[in-house]
């Protein structure tokens, strides 16, 4: 089983993200269950989310407090607590950073990857030029550095799950793919 | 077909396939996505029903009970204050004997406020005369909302049926969940055809005042239904197998119980997490086992009866708690069995109020607690509280 935290803040699409995420594995035939951590759903305020795959049926509901991977949607959270909290040795850290700045404090015993979600979603004129909804674009991105989704299941499951402008979506997220960057492997 | 979906979406697929014809709810917080789907399913002509926006939940009952009456299959869906402020109604439907099935997103009450998970609004409703299934997965909800109406809807039981899907774990956790066909739930769950209804040009009354020398064959006869449920819930769930390779263990689910020490009794979602437990707990060579409560209502007396005549100990969770008692559940449970001296040690543990997570450590740690204790004389009169924070916890 691998289990996979968002950070984002409200409005971004993280709750969405985790849900494309599922629903992307579930194409390639995994089980897979994702759900949120929120309740009062306000736009700014960070709001976190989860998801499950394994290749057997997932029994287990509590919440995730050892993820493989924690994916983090606005770089502005990197100053609050500590959203690697838990992750596990040998884990994945992703993070949407702006394509011409440098990533600081880089841990030894993590991978890191970055992909200027903000910039691509943007440009494929996906929510507003101020707050643009940066969950296809990291998805396309996540399907790179995961190896048990394609890129193919993850933009069938955005054409599904993303309500309006599934053509910039999709090809947001495919861009997205592209241009993503390791920092440390 | 298997799509990967909400427990809210699950609830609303399961009204849809049981093609209920009359939806009435009311629209505002603690409403959930469930009246959302199903008011598009309305919409878009998927599904032939009326859908009644209301003032109040307390209406949207009032507006299932006459549609009912009517001959409708009806459906609803609520959560927390929603449910509590039906209460009048809900001992209304089933007084009046109509099978309204209706989905609770079970939450905490406040204050302090919570909208996360909790059993307190559900078991506060255990007197009301409702039918009370408590789900696992968003399968199992689904499935049951098809079930309970051809349960509630028996010519023999004629009673409402509440299927209780925990805020949050289940209502906002997407996972595959099989929707089936609709062919073959219509050949499973005929329409909704009671032998007494309200119909035009047949004047009728119902729910008039009766004398004293009356009303307590009302009562008794209500009685003699919800008692024949309980089989009617293990006829009906094994007709539902055959057709569609499913099944929930009946109204006590059972899990690795047969040569157990210890069995932990738990219902809702947490079951899954347990399960999990258990086998863990068993690869290391510890004999446990799960018993999950499906139905608070009926309550399954005689399989705890034979539960505890086995099992030396029982554990058993609750999420919520009756002030100045215990957890319901347990007091139920301990109402079930023999005199104190044959049954197994029975110990009461509060967890996850207010949608405090329910952890595989936690578990754990009650399995580690009944296993130590020998005789009934070593278990507190008050129930132990689970993960207190800075209080006084029994067990830490």
């Amino acid at each position: 089983m691998i289990e996979v935290r968002f950070h984002g803040r409200g409005g971004q699409g993280a709750v969405v993200a985790s849900e494309v995420l599922a629903n992307a594995a579930f194409r390639e035939g995994y089980e897979v269950a994702s759900f949120p951590y929120f309740g009062v759903e306000r736009r700014g305020a960070p709001v976190a989310a989860y998801a499950r795959i394994d290749d057997k049926p997932i029994r287990i509901r509590s919440s995730i407090y050892e993820p493989d991977y924690v994916v983090i949607l606005d770089n502005s959270l990197l100053k609050g607590v500590s959203l690697l909290e838990g992750l596990k040795p040998g884990g994945t850290v992703m993070i949407n950073y702006p394509d011409d700045e440098k990533l600081d404090n880089v841990r030894p015993e993590y991978r890191y990857y970055t992909l200027d979600a903000t910039a691509i979603a943007a440009s494929h004129g996906i929510g507003s030029k101020v707050a643009p909804i940066v969950n296809t674009s990291i998805m396309g991105g996540f399907a790179k550095i995961c190896d048990m989704v394609s890129l193919d299941a993850m933009l069938e499951s955005i054409r599904e799950k993303a309500p309006v402008k599934k053509d910039e979506n999709v090809a947001a997220a495919r861009e997205a793919y592209e241009r993503t960057r390791v920092v440390r492997a | 077909m298997r799509k990967v979906m909400t427990g809210n979406y699950a609830s609303a697929y399961g009204a849809k396939a049981a093609r209920a014809q009359v939806i009435a709810a009311y629209p505002i917080t603690p409403q959930t996505s469930i009246v959302e789907k199903l008011a598009d399913f309305v919409a878009s002509g998927e599904l032939d029903a009326k859908f009644i926006p209301v003032e109040s939940e307390h209406s949207a009952m009032a507006a299932c009970v006459s549609a009912s009456i009517g001959g409708a299959r009806t459906y609803t869906a609520t959560s927390s204050h929603g449910l509590t402020l039906m209460h009048e109604v809900l001992i209304w439907a089933s007084s009046a004997r109509q099978p309204v099935v209706m989905t609770n997103v079970s939450r905490a009450m406040a204050p302090p406020w919570s909208v996360w998970a909790d059993h307190m609004d559900s078991v506060a409703q255990r007197d009301t005369g409702w039918l009370q299934f408590f789900c696992e997965s968003n399968q199992e909800v689904l499935d049951t909302i098809v079930m309970a109406y051809k349960v509630g809807e028996s010519r023999d039981v004629m009673l409402p049926a509440m299927i209780i899907e925990d805020a949050f774990i289940l209502s906002h956790t997407s996972e595959p969940v099989d929707v089936p066909e609709q062919d073959a739930v219509d050949s499973f769950l005929p329409g909704f055809d009671p032998d007494i209804k309200l119909e035009i040009g047949k004047p009728m009354g119902f729910g008039s005042l009766v004398k004293p020398d009356q009303y307590m064959e009302f009562r008794y006869k209500a009685m003699l239904a919800m008692t024949r449920a309980r089989t009617r819930i293990a006829e009906v769930e094994r007709e539902f197998e055959e057709a569609f390779g499913r099944g929930y263990g009946g109204l006590l689910d059972e899990y690795r119980c047969e040569d157990a020490d210890a069995v932990l009794v738990i219902a809702g979602s947490a079951a899954g997490t347990a399960r999990h437990v258990v086998d863990e707990l068993r690869s290391r060579g510890l004999r446990v086992g799960m018993a999950r409560l499906r139905t608070f209502r009926p309550f399954p007396h005689d399989e705890f009866r034979a539960l505890a005549k086995r099992i030396p100990g029982i554990a058993v969770l609750d999420r919520s708690y009756t002030y100045g008692a215990s957890g319901a559940f347990y007091t139920e449970i301990r109402g079930s069995v023999g005199p104190e001296e044959d049954v197994a040690v029975m110990k009461n543990y509060i967890a996850g109020l207010g949608g405090r997570d329910i952890t595989p450590k936690a578990i754990e740690r009650v399995f580690e607690d009944i296993l130590s204790l020998k005789s009934q004389s070593q278990v507190p009169q008050e129930p132990e509280w689970i993960g207190m924070k800075g209080m006084e916890g029994r067990m830490r």
